[in-house]
């Protein structure tokens, strides 16, 4: 039997004429007290954000570039680092994330492979964020990235810029890959997230009914035409939710990026025109980024006091944006459910 | 009686989703794939597409394993070439000088001893693990104590004991919580918190163990809680029927009946929640004060194995004694933490063949 | 699918607001306590010169100078001068690197604004921080322990006060190590038990820490970088030697510098760029000084 999802537990039958559970009364308060406790310190945590930092948020703010030594100004290129690389990183992560998934749900069973599989991905959910930024430099920046210029040779790397239109002098330096980029930065927080979209892929496409598949087998499909137009589109809602938290927990995370990427003032935007006339997000470049933007100034901005305000308004953008980005993840789940609950 | 228990509790993949508020995949839900490759409909041409649409699957699916493969790899070749320049005593201690001052000659003696000290940057280097250690264990072991005491009750609330339409307010805060940035809460603790604790505690140090093991309570209570909830729902009904049948309280269900049924997924969720608590580095890197002290004291200052890596990558060239010091202790980090997951996906392994009696 | 094109265009409306890549981009990355004024360098030279593009990131000294071996930056600012182990392992690598100074600094220490201490010999500091003295009694203060406040090891503030007022002694293990001057001033100022260093142009804004007097030996006159007013500093003093921690703020390149970086570098050592030193809090370079060497 199980356990449904949303189903409240049973009721304890009342025994007539018994005198009060008085230690249960007093637990049951407790474990109430606890869960009110833990919810208290939340709103009490953003009630603080947001008095402190609703003062400096303004459309400048969200709009221009910090000056004065972060004095004053906006945030807008963190805020345009920040989505740049979460972009990067989940267009990085998904494909592969959601093929695993369907691997392991679809074709793999329980066998020794998918035993490997799954136990590789719950390790690498257990990873802690600072060995992924050491491997982030370790392999990302200076193994693959230094082979890659090593590869491209001269040639290559001025033909790449050039391509790009950033006319920078990769040709004489030799290194355009092998230092810390945007690319690298997305691959390591791809890194970080993708037992998140491979389990929650693979919660979608379980829950699909397997009613589903066998009708569309006994009619003559093939196994990936059953996942590609029967699985697939009714778990797609599902691994769009796992893409969504994802994409929020990449956004807050600041120790894989400290070293793959990230800087503290950049002149201009990471953008670049290929061939001169596509925009598009250079990811060869460095980047700004909130998390990142809150460390440095809370830590080693040059007046703390003067650039308080502004951690605060940061600290508001931030918290919003991840907030956002969950509540919208946790309602999709929501919804998610209910209509499987409904169709099986 | 053969009691089926839904294989919601599997393993460390709940580490992934648990906080992210959802139960992990049923294996009695799981589909069956269709029998493997040999797909005797199809002729030829189709029959080589779906192998290799199947084998591109596979590949993706092994990018996993692949890349903690690779960190492995990646982490123990940097971390063990410190042994070409660091002999393998000095990441225990090293010969230190320490100096006495007579304030009436103004003169300083030195005396040399044997002291455990991380000092990189130094003339004599000194790569001394064991107050790094110490700071981990300092900040870790207390917060993951608040934790499971809090995340305890949370969860016993949460599968139990509250009504409907608390709970669905109640978990997605609490996974809310989960969702907050940790340099923000380390940055919450370095400017507010710290000050209180210190008004209230009159510590010798503002930034110490005890304002770093909050804040990463903060973030490994929800953890906990979600564990400790999706245990206590894999307890088949039956029991709890059962229970009330001859008579108890919920409460006396709740404690005696349930929690105990549930205690492997409970101690897995404990032991997830330090193994979280040891990789988390924003958080201390703000709060702690970063010194290297070897101390019991939990209001002392520490320095944590997450915080040294965070602070003093960024400047050492490539190739050099410190760089390769600080993979080892990454390399040492991702072990104990490797260690811990593993612990706990066995016990959880244990205890689902354990309630599949 | 009419909600991918949607996102596609949006996509593509936000890289709009980039604007084109231009010209070489110049990097400048190193000293925590030179990042304001490479920052306010940098905003003013753009001003100045449109065709140029600085980026500046802190870090660390030691950061600058690694990132400099390691080729990730052009200019590599930095509070001590580089060791020989750097110009060495630099040589190795191919790379020859040359030092501009390009300002100087008056490293202060620092104490909460109730300490009733108001001076030090250059002795009692290096007791302080290797952990000889460990009370505020033994310096005429209150029967309180001393808490240490120091900066992380990449920081090139760290090792200049280490060289020369600890003698290459070790830091007292017990020292909070703080990511950054600021991170220094704003601790001092909420402990009264206190005690930190770092460049001088941190704390003159702070109004809750005192900058304390330096006595080279016991019998010395006591020198304090401020002036007068407490709100600018004494050059003299600095230019003299007669306040001994003060020392020289550098740029490195890798060779003699030219082009852009050229160009950027001549402009920090004139007069409009020493005038921004100034202003900051940071000591121009006296005049004679400012030949690039």
């Amino acid at each position: 039997m199980e356990a449904k999802i949303d189903k409240a537990p049973p009721k304890a039958p009342e025994p007539p004429s018994r005198r009060p559970d008085y230690s249960g009364l007093i637990m049951t308060s407790l474990c109430r007290g606890a869960t009110f406790l833990v919810g208290g310190v939340l709103v009490l945590l953003l009630f603080h954000i947001a008095r402190h930092g609703a003062g400096v948020v303004s459309w400048d703010f969200l709009t221009k570039a910090p000056v004065e030594g972060m004095t004053a100004g906006g945030i807008f290129p963190a805020i345009f680092g920040t989505l740049a690389i979460t972009i990067l990183m989940i267009v990085l992560a998904l494909p592969l994330g959601a093929f695993a998934g369907i691997y392991l749900v679809e074709y793999a069973g329980g066998g020794l492979l998918a035993r490997l599989i799954r136990a590789a991905v719950n390790n690498l959910a257990g990873v802690p964020s600072i060995v992924f930024g050491l491997f982030g430099v370790g392999f990302f920046v200076l193994f693959v990235g230094r082979n890659i210029d090593r590869g491209l040779g001269p040639a290559g790397r001025s033909a790449i810029e050039q391509a790009l239109g950033t006319g920078g002098g990769a040709a004489e330096t030799g290194i355009l890959f092998g230092q810390p980029i945007m690319l690298w930065a997305a691959a390591t927080l791809a890194c970080l997230v993708l037992p998140i979209i491979i389990v929650t892929t693979e919660e979608a496409l379980s829950a699909v009914p397997q009613s589903h598949r066998d009708a569309s087998l006994a009619l003559g499909a093939t196994r990936w035409q059953t996942v590609r137009d029967v699985v697939l589109p009714q778990a797609r809602a599902g691994i769009l939710t796992g893409a969504i938290l994802s994409v929020s927990r990449g956004a807050g995370e600041t120790a894989p990026i400290l070293f793959t990427g990230c800087a503290y003032f950049l002149p201009r935007l990471p953008v670049a025109e290929l061939f001169g006339v596509i925009p598009m997000v250079n990811p060869l470049d460095q980047f700004m980024e909130l998390s990142y933007h809150i460390f440095i100034l809370a830590t080693q901005s040059t007046d703390s006091q003067a650039t308080l305000p502004l951690q605060y308004g940061t600290t508001l953008v931030l918290v919003a944006l991840t907030f956002m980005l969950n509540l919208t993840g946790i309602l999709l789940r929501f919804v998610f459910r209910r209509r499987l609950a409904r169709l099986s | 009686m053969k009691i089926d228990v839904p294989g919601k509790v599997e393993g460390a993949r709940i580490g992934v989703v648990a906080p992210l508020g959802m139960a992990a995949p049923r294996a009695s839900a799981r589909p069956a794939p269709a029998a493997s490759g040999a797909d005797l409909r199809l002729r030829g041409g189709r029959r080589l597409r779906e192998r290799a649409i199947e084998l591109f699957l596979l590949a993706n699916g092994s990018a996993a394993v692949l890349i903690i493969g690779l960190i492995f790899v990646f982490l123990f070749k940097e971390g063990l070439a410190a042994f070409r320049d660091i002999q393998p005593i000095q990441f225990i201690g090293g010969q230190e000088n320490t100096p006495t001052y007579d304030p009436e000659l103004d003169t300083f003696t030195e005396t040399r001893q044997f002291a455990l000290v991380w000092q990189p940057v130094s003339d004599s280097p000194k790569y001394s693990l064991l107050p790094l250690l110490n700071g981990s264990l300092l900040v870790a072991l207390p917060a993951t104590l608040i934790s499971t005491v809090i995340g305890l009750l949370v969860g016993i609330y949460l599968a139990e004991l509250a009504r409907a339409r608390v709970r669905e307010l109640a978990k997605p805060a609490i996974e809310l919580l989960a969702g907050i940035p940790t340099v923000i809460i380390g940055f919450i603790m370095l400017t507010v918190v710290a000050s209180l604790v210190q008004s209230i505690t009159h510590s010798h140090f503002r930034l110490n163990a005890f304002v770093g093991a909050l804040g990463v309570s903060l973030v490994i209570i929800p953890v906990v809680a979600s564990l400790t909830e999706d245990a206590l729902r894999a307890v088949p009904e039956p029991l709890r029927l059962a229970s009330y049948g001859l008579g108890a309280t919920r409460w006396q269900t709740v404690s005696r009946v349930v929690v105990p049924a549930a205690v492997s997924g409970i101690t897995a969720a404990g032991i997830l929640g330090f193994g979280r608590a040891l990789g988390e580095t924003m958080i201390v890197l703000m709060a702690t004060g970063n010194a290297a002290l070897i101390t019991g004291n939990i209001l002392s200052s520490v320095r944590t194995m997450t915080a040294t890596i965070a602070a003093e990558l960024g400047a050492v060239a490539r190739g050099s004694e410190q760089y390769h010091a600080l993979f080892f202790v990454g390399a040492t980090l991702f072990t104990i933490t490797f260690m811990f997951n593993l612990t706990a996906e066995v016990i959880v392994a244990r205890m689902r063949r354990r309630l599949r009696m | 699918m009419r909600s991918k094109s949607l996102l596609v265009l949006v996509f593509l409306g936000f890289l709009a607001c980039g604007g084109a890549a231009d010209a070489k981009n110049i990097t400048v990355k190193g000293s925590d306590t030179m990042v304001l004024l490479a920052q306010r360098w940098a905003e003013k030279y753009m001003e100045k010169h449109s065709d140029a593009s600085i980026q500046v990131t802190g870090g660390g000294s030691g950061t600058g100078i690694a990132a400099l071996l390691n080729g990730t930056t052009d200019i590599a600012t930095s509070s001590r001068p580089i060791k020989a182990a750097e110009m060495k392992t630099a040589r190795e690598g191919g790379i020859n690197t040359f030092e501009t100074k390009v300002a100087m600094d008056a490293l202060s220490v620092v104490v909460h604004k109730d300490n009733p201490v108001n001076e030090l010999t250059m002795n009692q500091v290096k007791a302080i921080y290797t952990g000889a003295i460990n009370s505020w009694k033994d310096l005429g203060g209150p029967p309180k322990a001393i808490v240490r406040y120091s900066r992380e090891s990449n920081s090139g503030t760290y090792v200049f006060f280490k060289e020369h007022v600890l003698g290459n002694q070790d830091y007292a293990p017990d020292c909070q190590n703080m990511p950054g001057t600021a991170a220094v001033a704003t601790a001092v100022a909420k402990d009264p038990a206190a005690i930190g260093f770092g460049g001088v142009a941190y704390f003159l804004s702070q109004p809750d820490v005192k900058i304390l007097k330096i006595k080279k030996e016991r019998d010395s006159p006591a020198i304090t970088p401020v002036a007068a007013d407490g709100k600018s500093l004494n050059f003299e003093v600095v230019y003299s030697g007669e306040y001994p921690i003060a020392r020289d703020l550098f740029c490195y390149t890798t060779g003699k510098p030219a082009g852009q970086v050229g160009a950027f570098l001549s402009w920090i050592v004139g007069p409009e760029g020493q005038a921004i030193a100034d202003e900051l809090g940071y000591i121009p370079l006296a005049k004679g000084q400012a030949a690039v060497k």
